[in-house]
């Protein structure tokens, strides 16, 4: 048990906190727009002309293979400078882990890049309007024809398809297949002819959601550097939940933004001119809450610096970040009372919780999980 | 970096649960509900493994270790529900230099377990830490809900005093820190111990021609007591980590875990209950003596909401 940080470490922690105070942008509008989008784009550049936007991936790629560790440190200086939720983040958290664990080394060289630096903004095309929390029932089709693949289908609930570039998402390869078999994980270009797509309003009233269509959409073999399919034809379910446990687990959802929040609930409630026993309790436990979410994360660190593989564990990584921002955001909204039905940065972020135990796999989902593969309860 | 026991703690852990599963059944935690004297051969063995020299300055014939061994092999006291006061001896009066007799202290509460049992006892007098022996104190036995607790009242007889052990500030609150620590440390044992028989049980009960543990209720109510589990050890681990270091945190830290791991109990024991059915709401079946002893722990070395408030004042509100 060693809970210090290393000389390096603390260097790195100095030297980013540095960068992010004098280039986080103040005031950004809500990404979930086309003009907000845009200029979340350009933030998204500030960070990577740096080497900021993916310290821990290969050098080469726009990184600057920084360590887990590192990273962790580097995540929670940015919520603390007031960074903005990263627009490019079904790309570099969920995808890209997956293209570093099953991509070619031409397609790693190909998409990378121009992902850390976005040009190319990816979203995640894997909900159906008949497959939310039961992925394996996907419909979409990919026909193989010479040269490429025909796509047909319909794609939903996609976080800010409309204003992205290319879409990973599962489709079903082999028409006679059924559940998780014949699937296949295509990186598919939005502008790829016969893909259509119609942004629409979440709960916030924000176009963050779309729904993409394909109709006969031809999707060349090199319509992407290194080819269009992830992994093997047929071999789809298996990346897909390697890209299911980044984003239920440590990937997606780092410590720091949490913790801040936990801090900025703190100093929400610091500044009210009355006292409330109950109400202080409910901070000492969100902030309680959020620093065990912390300590997991550096014991999930330690052993995957160890050596060992992510498993079912992610779905209590997720059963807690999404149920404790609902917490934080529910107890900041208590704290400010009548006002919190104005519009603003809580009530912003009270909406955006409430979707945490919906996606990534429903939080009933997770409990299964968790029930099923960490406890050994009986699937039937 | 590094966010876990080391090899030696992991494997005295392990010896310790071994050890225990051993030396103390839940029979041997059923009787000493009703004994009139406790029997010390869990006690014994535990001594003899070394878990009241862990942390004993080596020159005293200790070993001159730190929490971070100590708390694991804690945990596994409570995962065995052992009755005899680890924690006051272990934890608490070792450090202070009472040796390795077995101590029963009120610095967690009033009400003292396993009072009668002990070969000194460790009273708060005064703002201070003083021994007495059993004869120079008066013992007023306590009816307590979990029997093998052995809950008294102590005071000092009139006119003994007792040894002074410190009546330094630092170090009573020092010393008090350490008690809430492996009472969380228990509480986290306990919880893993319900949940681990009641997967069991759901298991092979059949209703409906099915296995319990099939229907999702009942999962979500054992993946509830998992996920609290999961979270609340890292607390205690971190707290452990915190006294062992001497942290500017550590009163923090130790409150934090002993919250997390009273959440941890209350859910794992509210879902054993449940999911038991009624063959876990008879005192023939073992898992009263968990529930009882962690509704005990929850409220001793300070009530949640006190723990809450120590936390709140670290956050500066």
């Amino acid at each position: 048990m060693d809970l210090t940080w290393s000389t390096e470490e603390e260097a790195f922690r100095a030297e980013a906190r540095s960068w992010l105070e004098a280039n986080v942008p103040r005031d950004l509008p809500s990404g979930d727009t086309a003009e907000g989008f845009a200029l979340h784009r350009e933030w998204e550049r500030t960070l990577f002309a740096d080497r900021w936007a993916v310290v821990s991936w290969a050098e080469e790629h726009g990184g600057r293979a920084a360590s887990l560790w590192d990273w962790l440190l580097f995540e929670e200086e940015y919520y603390r400078a007031g960074g903005p939720q990263r627009v490019t983040q079904n790309g570099i958290f969920l995808l890209a882990p997956s293209i570093y664990e099953f991509g070619t080394p031409e397609q790693r060289d190909g998409i990378l890049p121009r992902m850390a630096a976005a040009d190319d903004l990816w979203c995640q095309g894997w909900s159906e309007p008949n497959a939310g929390s039961d992925l394996a029932s996907v419909a979409s089709k990919a026909r193989r024809v010479d040269g490429g693949w025909v796509l047909d289908g319909q794609k939903t609930w996609t976080t800010r398809g409309a204003f992205c570039t290319h879409l990973f998402g599962l489709f079903r390869t082999d028409p006679e297949s059924a559940r998780h078999k014949g699937l296949t994980y295509l990186l598919v270009p939005l502008d790829t002819p016969g893909v259509t797509v119609r942004g629409f309003g979440r709960l916030d009233g924000d176009e963050g959601f779309a729904e993409v269509f394909f109709e006969d959409a031809f999707l060349a073999d090199e319509a992407v550097p290194g080819g269009v399919v992830l992994g093997e034809v047929g071999g789809g379910w298996g990346v897909a939940m390697a890209t299911a446990g980044s984003e239920r687990g440590l990937t997606l959802r780092s410590p720091g933004r949490f913790l801040v929040t936990a801090e900025r609930v703190a100093g929400l409630y610091g500044r009210r001119d009355f006292t409330d026993a109950a109400l202080r309790r409910r901070v000492a436990d969100a902030w309680m809450k959020a620093e065990a979410y912390q300590l997991q994360t550096l014991r999930t660190v330690t052993r995957l610096a160890g050596g060992d593989k992510a498993g079912a564990e992610a779905s209590l990584m997720k059963l807690w970040w999404s149920e404790l921002d609902v917490e934080l955001h529910e107890l900041a909204l208590d704290i400010i009372g009548a006002d919190a039905e104005v519009e603003g940065p809580w009530s912003k972020g009270w909406q955006f919780a409430l979707s945490g135990p919906i996606y990534a796999g429903t939080n009933e989902i997770q409990r299964n999980i968790a029930a099923e593969r960490l406890l050994g309860l009986p699937r039937k | 970096m590094r966010f876990g026991w080391d090899e030696d703690q992991q494997a005295f852990q392990d010896a310790a649960r071994d050890l225990l599963a051993r030396a103390c059944p839940p029979a041997v935690v059923r009787a000493a509900g009703s004994a009139e004297v406790l029997d010390r051969a869990p006690w014994d063995a535990l001594a003899e493994m070394g878990v009241l020299a862990i942390l004993q300055a080596e020159d005293v014939d200790g070993l001159g270790l730190d929490e971070c061994s100590l708390v694991p092999v804690v945990l596994e006291t409570g995962r065995a529900a052992l009755p005899h006061p680890i924690v006051e001896t272990a934890l608490v009066a070792v450090p202070l230099g009472v040796g390795s007799a077995l101590v029963a202290s009120d610095l967690g509460g009033p009400l003292v377990a396993c009072a009668g049992d002990a070969d000194v006892l460790l009273l708060h007098v005064g703002g201070g830490l003083r021994t007495f022996a059993p004869d120079e104190v008066d013992f007023d036995p306590v009816p307590a809900v979990d029997r093998a607790r052995r809950l008294a009242r102590v005071r000092p007889k009139p006119g003994a005093a007792g040894a002074l052990l410190t009546d330094d500030p630092a170090v009573v609150g020092l010393a008090h820190d350490r008690g809430v620590l492996g009472t969380a440390a228990q509480l986290v044992g306990l919880a893993h111990a319900m949940l681990d028989m009641t997967v069991a049980y759901v298991t092979e009960r059949h209703q409906f021609g099915v296995s319990v543990g099939s229907f999702q209720a009942v999962k979500h109510h054992l993946a509830d007591a998992r996920l609290a589990i999961e979270f609340a050890g890292p607390a205690v681990a971190r707290a452990a980590w915190s006294t062992a270091t001497e942290a500017p945190t550590r009163a923090r830290d130790v409150s934090m875990a002993k919250a997390l791991a009273t959440d941890a109990a209350d859910v794992a024991g509210r879902a054993a209950l449940q999911c038991h059915g009624a063959i876990g709401y008879t005192v023939e079946h073992d898992l009263h003596l968990f529930l009882k002893r962690a509704w005990a722990l929850s409220r001793a070395w300070g009530v949640r909401a006190f723990h809450a408030d120590r936390v709140a004042a670290a956050l500066g509100i």
